[in-house]
């Protein structure tokens, strides 16, 4: 786009220019609380905005005072705690019966593919409040409210449909012959889907699972729903800080979230340009 | 699938059919492998089918179901029946109702029949637990004898017909009478169907979420729509970095985003004193805890949402056909409407649909920073789940809510396919 075709007059350019602009602004609003919160929880001063002497640079109105709050709060602890056993099991279980299913699904002989797919789906669309709602009926009577599995079980199917769209995206460019060529060989299915598909939709499996953690570490609603005292999360723990005491102890948690995001956002990229060349793309 | 596409296989040689017995086999065989891809797919349709729609599922019946009455008071109510609901019911019926309520107060439940009843009948929660109270002194044998005359001394609202019906109807197991609380339509005294006199609020409610849901829809596709046409056609090195610029707010998670607009609208926040500095406005605004500050805090949140399956759809558009339209001499407007855009709807419909989707139901941001006039259908059902524990009208809220959803999500699936979901 650098440089403009002959016919191109100065209303052209004109647009062009403008539509520069107009994507800057919106990458700017997209990116602007991201910025905004970094530096906020650096703040020496217990507020939620810049100081004067943010603003001129004084080292002493920047301080990690709040990085030091996190560390000495139990509550934030085991709001850390909570999440990492929660996202971890949950991630196991979706990972698993979702890579299962999505080769199923991917199967030109799957029957009512079309249904079951949307209905595997469907997750992700139904509202969390609804969820949470049907949830915390369902789940009392199996006693389950209030404990570490009932929360797994939610979470881990809230983040099968990731699963399920990551590795059937993966398995399209899957060639089938290889595993009839396995099979033609003599190994038993099981074994061709250990040592042969396996393998090459590793990345896709990867990443469904990096999605479904994703989901369960992100995830506040079905927590405020159906979680005791005992199961807080980390934005669980944000969500009644935010509610009942705002101090910027929860904009260090933030700050360190995202730079879990771009770790995150990093390994995505990787696992994709890897599948890309493991299915010669 | 029948023998004749097995005929066609190219492993036959040429002019030979299938004997009775290959058709056979070649069946057999087509049934076992439907058969193992179906059971593959088994243990999660097990999985969600518990973890998921059964919940579901419980949350509509909950929606009709509504035994807290009928447990509490089965006598009364089973000596309701005969009952014409003209004037007074039986002194018998009265009686029996006394007796009721001295057992619920001395198993401290009165206080959850009020409320049962109250939701029916506004006033009523007083007038019950006052009656428990006073019943509960009294002798069985004065009350076998004398329930009737003592319920009615006890309050006089046991004298109206009115308070006889609602017992009646709340005491219905299964009922739409949630259903019509949330269409704020209620039942007059002959039981035909009207909108309700009292507040009107759930019908209001639900309008003003698609409002929100609109608005937030229209925001996303006049902000994305330039973005992902600039991201679909720079070069792929800057491309690359300007994606990421749209990928990390979008797994960034979404308190850190609420939290950060916390910061950026609150009264002495960042926004305010950039304005107040400028000197764009001397007083600070009021922003946080606004329809504006929901409707801006999910604007930002379900941006990629919409910029995601527009820019897979702008990649595939070649741009030959807009300078083809431009070099022969069309203006770039009339081009980009009759050319380009018409392309591009596909990605648009599916971001569009999407972000409506997700923004009828959402639930943290506007709890977070809506205040009082930014609150949603979904917080609404929270509400009723939380803190005015009248778990039936919550069910019932929701469902319409769901059936909404299934509405928008069936519409998505025709002209999308629910598989091609975009994730960046």
């Amino acid at each position: 786009m650098s440089r403009f075709p002959d016919y191109f007059n100065i209303w052209h350019k004109t647009g062009v220019y403008a539509l520069r602009l107009s994507a800057g602004s919106v990458l700017f609003f997209l990116m602007l609380p991201i910025l905004v919160i970094i530096p906020l929880s650096f703040n020496s001063q217990p507020y939620f905005t810049f100081t004067e002497g943010m603003l001129s640079f004084d080292a002493s109105a920047y301080s990690l005072r709040w990085y030091n709050a996190i560390l000495e709060n139990p509550n934030w602890i085991l709001a850390i705690r909570n999440s990492f056993i929660i996202g971890f099991f949950a991630t196991i279980v979706a990972t698993t019966l979702g890579t299962v299913a999505a080769v199923g699904l991917a199967s030109p002989d799957m029957p009512f593919k079309r249904v079951i797919t949307a209905l595997l789906l469907s997750p992700m669309i139904v509202p969390l409040i609804i969820i949470a709602a049907g949830m915390f009926f369902f789940y009392t009577r199996f006693n389950l409210v209030g404990t570490f599995p009932g929360l797994i079980i939610a979470h881990a199917a809230l983040g099968v449909p990731f699963v399920i769209v990551t590795v059937t995206a993966t398995l399209s460019g899957f060639d089938r012959s290889l595993y009839n060529a396995g099979l033609s060989l003599g190994a038993n299915p099981l074994r061709v889907f250990k040592d042969v598909v396996l393998p090459l939709i590793r990345p896709g499996v990867i990443s469904g699972g990096l999605f479904a953690f994703v989901t369960s570490f992100d995830e506040v609603v079905l927590v405020l729903f159906l979680a005791g005292p005992d199961q807080r999360t980390i934005p669980r723990q944000m969500f009644s800080g935010l509610r009942e005491q705002i101090n910027p102890t929860i904009l260090a948690v933030a700050t360190l979230l995202v730079f879990v995001s771009i770790c995150l956002l990093v390994s995505l990229e990787l696992l994709r340009r890897r599948s890309e060349r493991l299915r010669g793309v | 699938m029948t023998a004749t596409t097995v005929q066609d296989s190219s492993l036959l040689p040429a002019g030979r059919a299938l004997t009775r017995e290959e058709a056979w086999f070649a069946r057999r065989e087509l049934n076992r492998r439907r058969l193992t891809a179906f059971m593959l797919v088994t243990p999660l349709l097990l999985f969600i089918g518990f973890a998921f729609f059964a919940p579901i599922a419980t949350m509509l019946h909950r929606s009709v179901y509504s035994p807290t009455v009928a447990q509490l008071i089965p006598d009364t109510l089973a000596e309701l029946q005969s009952w014409d609901g003209q004037g007074l019911p039986d002194r018998a019926v009265l009686t029996t109702m006394a007796v009721d309520l001295k057992r619920l107060a001395s198993e401290r439940t009165s206080g959850k029949l009020g409320e049962a009843l109250n939701r029916g009948l506004p006033g009523t929660s007083s007038a019950v637990k006052s009656t428990a109270r006073k019943l509960r002194r009294v002798e069985d044998t004065e009350l076998g004898a004398n329930g009737a005359a003592l319920l009615l001394e006890a309050n006089d609202r046991w004298a109206t017909p009115e308070l006889w019906r609602t017992v009646r109807a709340t005491g219905q197991i299964y009922t739409e009478r949630y259903f019509l609380t949330a269409l704020d339509l209620e039942r007059d005294a002959e039981g035909a169907v009207q909108v309700r006199e009292a507040a009107q609020i759930y019908v209001q409610l639900y309008s003003k979420t698609m409002r929100i849901a609109l608005i937030i829809t229209i925001l996303t596709l006049l902000l994305g729509y330039p973005l992902a046409y600039v991201l679909a056609n720079s070069p792929s090195r800057i491309a690359n970095l300007l994606m990421v610029m749209v990928l990390l707010p979008f797994w960034t998670s979404l308190l850190v985003r609420t939290t950060s607009w916390i910061a950026l609208l609150q009264t002495n926040g960042v926004i305010n004193s950039v304005l107040m500095g400028v000197g764009v406005t001397s007083e600070p605004l009021e922003m946080l805890f606004t329809e504006f500050a929901t409707i801006i805090a999910m604007t930002h949140i379900l941006l990629p949402f919409m910029v995601l399956p527009l820019y897979s759809v702008m990649k595939g558009i070649d741009p030959s056909y807009m300078r083809a339209a431009l070099s022969l001499g069309s203006r770039p407007i009339p081009a980009f409407f009759r050319v380009y855009f018409p392309m591009t709807l596909p990605g648009l419909s599916a971001g569009a649909l999407l972000v409506f989707i997700i923004s009828v139901g959402y639930y943290i941001t506007p709890a977070l920073v809506g205040g009082t006039d930014g609150q949603m259908i979904s917080n609404i059902i929270a509400f009723h789940m939380q803190q005015s524990n009248n778990w039936e009208l919550a069910a019932a809220l929701g469902s319409l809510l769901l059936a909404l959803i299934i509405a928008l999500y069936w519409i998505y699936d025709r002209l999308v396919g629910a598989g091609n979901i975009k994730l960046g």
